[in-house]
């Protein structure tokens, strides 16, 4: 089996360890020797966005010294992965980095690409599920078709692998891929905004009477997730990875 | 005020919120459909970037063309260095011919270069023909929208609004009526023009000529009944062939506007009559310093479709006004940190980075990706606070040290756990506002995952 490491993303390793746990679980259960480099931290992306391109390769040379070692570098994180592919190769000027970013893949669009020999144990998750789009899953990796262009129709890894799930139900909403407003330091730079933006999400989801959120980021979730519990609006959060491993509890 | 601050104080009315939100949600829904028709929309885009971008690569030459096929035909060319020069041009055009009442349509160049104002001041009257910008000016306003300028705005308060400058009815809010009272009012002033402005949205280097879109043909009476037309145009306006313009014109209504095309694209070449004058300003105001950029020139090949607001959750929740310049949304917030760094160094941050203006962009022009470039670049010039610069720093340090990494985020977890809730939420502002902080776990995934390793004895 090929060399594969996990990248659990600062914020993940520290509030949503469970996330990890259930990413390093499908790949294991897949039958991947998982290896979690312990020098690993932070891809750079909040650095990145806040404005900080200097801090933002330091860390990015920083992953690429502890991951280049692999064959393939797996996350279960759409945004993260995404500034790796994306800015990996602008913000550390080698060929290494390149290819190391193209060898970095978020967590279902690994999993839904495996061969069908590679198979995993049968789940089921009963519940009606509002799957939000993570945008840089979407926008950045091509996971999927933005609803804005009018490109030939990509298969979401995410919604594939939830829909083999049984008694899932995966609801349409009326905004397919709007943003939830978290975006980084615009949380707090834009508070109101993002607050509403939240809200509006979350509202869609409730109004296709949705009992859980899922996302393929962790950060979208705990956007959502903070402004339900505010607001009281009834609906779990969990990362499609805790799902797909059985982990969540609805 | 910053964005943020105008912004927040717009999302405080959560009703009006939801309308505006909604009013141009509708909008790009519609633009969505209009997409839709046309068979290979993706490839019309990517036909009208190359355009764009080849026209951009050599303005220099398309438009001594341009000149010297417009002189042809019996119009006048003028340069604008700037805004100053352009609103002097315009002025000593109108002072030279003793016009003192002129009509305007649309155009997006003169509100950039404030030539309302400048005109004003100088005792012309200025009326926009537009209706929108007509509402605006009349509300003595900047518009809100570049292609919806008074989008901002319900019926019922432009009812009040016509009913105070123009005696119509207080409570008259039905939209075909209000246009009557307006287009009674307008009238009047097209009849009393001595001269009709008009902007451009597309010139061409081949012909000399130029084509303006409009719905209302506001723009085709102003230039047809003064005796004086007067065209300003914006140096990336430019586009080398008569066939080039098919392209663009089957992607700017329908990104626009979700319409099929603008109910007039009217051409113009050279004067209509042997007694009437046409002269065109052609202004630079920065456009040809954005060219130089290697990250931001791109922006030029905008065709100011509006699209971009339309789809950008955050210009939906916080009106164009929010954004302090005549161009608001993704676009506007590439284009003003060029125009002044110093003043709008914020609006690259007015951005969630959710993508949505690039993919919606019917030029391809890089938005988010220009506005992520933008935030490190005004960093570097130093317009971020030095507190700010110490905060990233220090992150920094932290997140190159994975041991000191592991170990305050384990502090901090369990300081946050010690500490009451409210304390925390304190420690947390602004997260906290309106929103509850996450659960903060016992033990990291690097802990739970040592421990595992251990349990298995590895």
């Amino acid at each position: 089996m090929r060399n594969v490491a996990l990248f659990v993303p600062c914020y993940v390793d520290q509030l949503r360890p469970q996330t990890g746990l259930a990413a390093l679980e499908l790949l294991e259960e897949r039958g991947f020797d998982v290896a979690f480099p312990r020098e690993q931290t932070c891809c750079g992306q909040p650095f990145l966005t806040a404005g900080a391109a200097p801090a933002a390769a330091r860390l990015a040379e920083r992953f690429v010294r502890t991951f280049v070692r692999y064959d393939a570098v797996v996350a279960p994180s759409g945004s993260c992965v995404a500034t790796l592919r994306k800015h990996l190769a602008r913000l550390v000027r080698s060929e290494e980095a390149r290819a190391l970013g193209e060898r970095t893949f978020e967590l279902c669009e690994f999993l839904a690409a495996q061969p069908r020999s590679v198979s995993a144990p049968a789940r089921s998750f009963p519940h009606r599920v509002a799957l939000h789009a993570s945008c840089h899953a979407l926008r950045e990796l091509r996971l999927g078709t933005p609803s804005e262009t009018r490109e030939p129709p990509r298969l979401d890894p995410a919604r594939e692998l939830l829909g083999n799930l049984a008694g899932i139900e995966l609801v349409p909403l009326a905004r397919a891929d709007e943003c939830c407003g978290f975006g980084g330091v615009f949380a707090v730079e834009e508070e109101a905004v993002s607050c509403r933006m939240a809200l509006d999400r979350l509202t869609d989801q409730r109004a296709a009477r949705a009992e859980v959120v899922t996302s393929t980021d962790s950060s979208c979730l705990i956007q959502l997730e903070g402004v339900a519990k505010r607001r009281g609006i009834p609906i779990k959060a969990f990362h499609v990875a805790e799902i797909l491993a059985g982990r969540a509890r609805a | 005020m910053t964005h943020a601050e105008r912004a927040a104080a717009f999302v405080a009315d959560a009703e009006r919120t939801s309308w505006h939100d909604q009013a141009l949600w509708f909008v790009r829904a519609k633009r969505d459909r209009a997409a839709d028709a046309v068979p290979d929309w993706e490839a019309l885009r990517s036909e009208a970037a190359a355009i764009k971008r080849d026209a951009l690569a050599r303005l220099p030459e398309l438009w001594e063309r341009f000149e010297m096929e417009a002189r042809k035909r019996g119009a006048v060319v003028h340069w604008a260095r700037d805004a100053a020069e352009h609103n002097a041009i315009v002025h000593e055009l109108l002072r030279e011919h003793g016009v003192t009442r002129v009509v305007k349509s649309k155009s997006m160049l003169t509100e950039e270069c404030g030539l309302n104002e400048h005109l004003e001041a100088h005792g012309i009257e200025i009326v926009d023909t537009d209706l929108g910008e007509r509402i605006v000016q009349l509300r003595r306003e900047p518009p809100s929208h570049i292609v919806m300028p008074a989008i901002h705005l319900k019926k019922a308060e432009i009812g009040a609004l016509f009913a105070r400058e123009m005696g119509s009815a207080p409570d008259l809010d039905d939209p075909t009526e209000l246009t009557r009272v307006a287009r009674r009012d307008l009238r009047a002033r097209f009849l009393a023009a001595g001269a009709g402005i008009t902007g451009v949205n597309f010139a061409l280097a081949e012909s000399g000529g130029f084509v303006v879109c409009t719905n209302e043909g506001n723009a085709d009476l102003g230039a047809a009944l003064p005796p004086l037309h007067i065209a300003s145009v914006g140096l990336e306006k430019i586009l080398p062939r008569a066939a080039d313009l098919p392209v663009f014109l089957r992607l700017l209504a329908r990104s626009a506007t979700g319409q099929a095309i603008t109910v007039y694209t009217s051409h113009y070449h050279g004067p209509q009559a042997t007694d009437r004058e046409q002269h065109i300003v052609i202004v630079d105001n920065g456009r040809s310093r954005l060219l130089a950029h290697p990250s931001f020139w791109e922006a030029l090949a905008c065709i100011r479709c509006g699209a971009c607001l339309n789809t950008c959750p955050v210009y939906r929740r916080s009106g164009g006004h929010s954004y302090g310049v005549t161009v608001a949304g993704p676009i506007g917030s590439v284009l003003a940190p060029a125009r002044n760094p110093e003043k709008h160094a914020g609006l690259p941050h007015a951005c969630s980075l959710c993508g949505s203006c690039t993919d919606v962009c019917p030029v391809r022009i890089p938005l988010h990706h220009q506005l992520l470039t933008w935030r490190s670049e005004l960093t570097a010039r130093g317009l971020r606070s030095a507190r700010w610069r110490a905060a990233a720093s220090l992150a920094r340090f932290v997140m190159e040290r994975p041991a000191l990494f592991a170990a305050s985020g384990g502090a901090a977890r369990l300081i946050g756990r010690a500490l009451p809730a409210t304390w925390l939420a304190r420690l947390a502002a602004p997260w906290t506002r309106g929103r509850e902080l996450p659960e903060l776990p016992r033990a990291s995934f690097r802990a739970l995952y040592a421990k595992q390793r251990r349990e298995r004895g590895e």
